[in-house]
């Protein structure tokens, strides 16, 4: 087995542009392999529109459930001049005004809690209320390491907050590894915008290539070194290969298509609990991830 | 009629079945609302007609020049988009929200306003008829409305051409880009997996589906990788009077004629898993009529 080289305050996201390419099998082993160490580990899982992870880890023991709330503004009609100057600030619509017949609605689900609307207001009209968006809840293992999930509320619009406040939470641990929600949008962004290292799971399939090229690119504009892992390698064509090959993106795992591991996650079963050469793998998949990390940090 | 089709979560199949169903009809609109990772034009190849320029929002820019390092900005942004440190005060593009408060607040007038304008929305023609499709550029937000400019277009598109029906690819996840997509719509269908992951996401989306009161079935695909799983998401279904329309075997032919460009009853049209598809295509669109 391979030896677990120390490395500390480091953030690792695992991300991908399309969709069920294999983010949480990766980022949930990859934990699981890592229960051994020494290290204070958690795991985040940003998917707070799907949170998967704690579907397979089911071990760890529920710390605490963190509410995360968003401000929303609450218009006194009494106070209000119907001036409109709040719906002037607002940038997102989400203020209603219609000066003749006198009307001023907030827009709830428009509103991103900006707070615009209360610094425009000159009559103190505008007072706001906590608006539930989600949880942070905190699962502990035997081994102290943590599963720190965000949870949206179903009906909510936007999952940023929930994540910002799940990454916060994780800030004290040695090595925090993100599972990053999918696409390439604003939860994928509030997701990696302060990893260290970022590694993208695809599929080799035209679909899986074309949001792999979209994810490295926004990746490149922001700095931030990554590497991919091949998932179902041998269900598709060599193109992902090549095109990491052409741009010299390491390549750090390849995954083939194995019933066994398709079965055993139908059942939210750990491969690197069923099997110890999965688990070496998945050791050695935090090596390789290490190794490139130092040398862009060379670079 | 208006037809969603969304999954929870990622990779279960949705553009999969989304591309057999489009191409099982004479004239369609297919509209690709999945603006984060869009592919069924990779599929199509569509002949693009019009190209959309998508403002997805504003971003907040600084002019060092003017800027007296007073903090101002730093303390009314709740976004944590604006920092101070030893090199003055500076604002994260990536985390700016774009509400323009800093730029209101600032006493001297340090903080301009642009617009996100590399987001784009297109439409064009297909082989089975007409395609809209977004995308988003990499990192800027407002997903859901692309997600209802595409539908407009589509709308106006098929008006214009006295085209029946709407297929819409749907977006990943339960938020404001899957909300966009089913919000009005006359029917939904919820690709799942028989997978622990599947099943959650599904109770979840299926929450959703019915807070918004859309008549909704569900396609469980790859249902012999777990048919005990598949028949507990079966019974829940039952119980909440959703009807699985179909139960597609794993087949590695799917991912082959992605492989191919093709859609898979375009790809194997007789095969077991395409006739299953054209039953289920011929269930939903009848049951509507």
């Amino acid at each position: 087995m391979p030896i677990i080289v120390i490395m500390t305050g480091i953030t690792i996201a695992i991300a991908s542009g399309k969709g069920g390419t294999g983010k949480t099998f990766i980022s949930t082993n990859l934990f699981n392999s890592l229960q051994d160490s020494r290290l204070s580990i958690a795991l985040v899982d940003c998917d707070a529109e799907a949170p998967n992870d704690r579907e397979f880890l089911k071990e760890g023991v529920l710390q605490s459930s963190h509410a995360v709330n968003q401000k929303i503004p609450v218009i006194d009609k009494t106070k209000c001049t119907y001036c409109g100057k709040c719906d002037e600030y607002c940038n997102f619509n989400a203020i209603f005004f219609l000066e003749e017949p006198q009307t001023i609605e907030v827009l709830e689900d428009l509103c991103h809690g900006c707070g615009a609307c209360s610094v425009a207001c000159e009559y103190g009209a505008i007072s706001e209320k906590d608006d539930l968006l989600g949880y942070v809840n905190r699962y502990r293992f035997s081994t102290g390491k943590e599963l720190i999930e965000g949870r949206m509320e179903v009906g909510v619009l936007v999952s940023v907050g929930i994540i910002k406040e799940s990454i916060k939470m994780a800030e004290p641990f040695d090595l925090v590894l993100l599972d990053s929600p999918p696409g390439t949008g604003c939860p994928f962004i509030q997701t990696v915008y302060k990893s260290d290292y970022v590694v993208l799971v695809t599929e080799p399939t035209p679909f899986g290539l074309s949001d792999l090229k979209q994810s490295v690119a926004i990746l490149k504009e922001m700095g931030i070194p990554c590497g991919v892992i091949i998932n179902r390698a041998d269900m598709g064509t060599d193109d992902a290969q090549n095109y990491l090959k052409r741009e010299n993106i390491p390549l750090l795992m390849s995954v083939p298509f194995d019933k066994e591991i398709a079965v055993a996650y139908s059942k939210g079963e750990m491969i690197t609990n069923l099997s110890t050469e999965w688990k070496a793998k998945f050791n050695q998949l935090y090596h390789t991830i290490k190794e490139e990390f130092e040398k862009n940090k060379a670079k | 009629m208006e037809l969603a089709i969304i999954s929870g979560k990622g990779g279960t199949g949705k553009s999969s079945i989304s591309a057999a169903f489009a191409t099982l009809q004479k004239d369609i609109v297919l509209a690709d609302c999945d603006v984060d990772a869009a592919n069924l034009y990779l599929l199509f190849n569509p002949e693009c007609d019009e190209e959309h320029v998508f403002i997805s929002g504003h971003k907040a820019v600084m002019d060092e020049e003017k800027c007296i390092n007073c903090g101002i900005c730093v303390d009314y942004c709740r976004f944590d988009a604006i920092v101070e440190n030893e090199n003055g005060v500076s604002i994260l593009e990536t985390l700016c929200e774009g509400c323009l408060l800093c730029s209101r607040i600032c006493p001297q007038g340090a903080i301009t306003v642009e617009e996100e304008d590399r987001s784009r929305y297109y439409a064009g023609r297909f082989k089975n008829g007409r395609m809209v499709y977004g995308r988003l550029a990499p990192g800027e937000e407002n997903t859901g409305k692309l997600v209802s400019k595409v539908r407009e277009k589509a709308k106006e598109i098929a008006e214009k051409f006295g085209i029946e029906h709407i297929i819409i690819d749907g977006p990943p996840g339960i938020g404001c880009s899957a909300i966009s997509a089913i919000t009005g719509v006359d029917a939904v269908i919820v690709v799942t997996e028989p997978t622990v992951s599947g099943v959650h996401d599904l109770k979840r989306t299926l929450q959703l589906t019915q807070g918004f009161k859309l008549p909704t079935s569900v396609i469980i695909n790859k249902f012999d990788i777990n048919r005990e799983l598949s028949s507990e998401i079966e019974l829940y279904c039952n119980e909440s009077g959703i009807r699985v329309i179909s139960k597609l075997p794993f087949n590695p032919i799917v991912v082959e004629a992605m492989v191919h460009c093709s859609s898979i009853t375009d790809y194997a049209h007789d095969s077991e898993i395409s006739e299953l598809i054209k039953k289920a295509h011929t269930d939903i669109f009848a049951g509507v009529r």
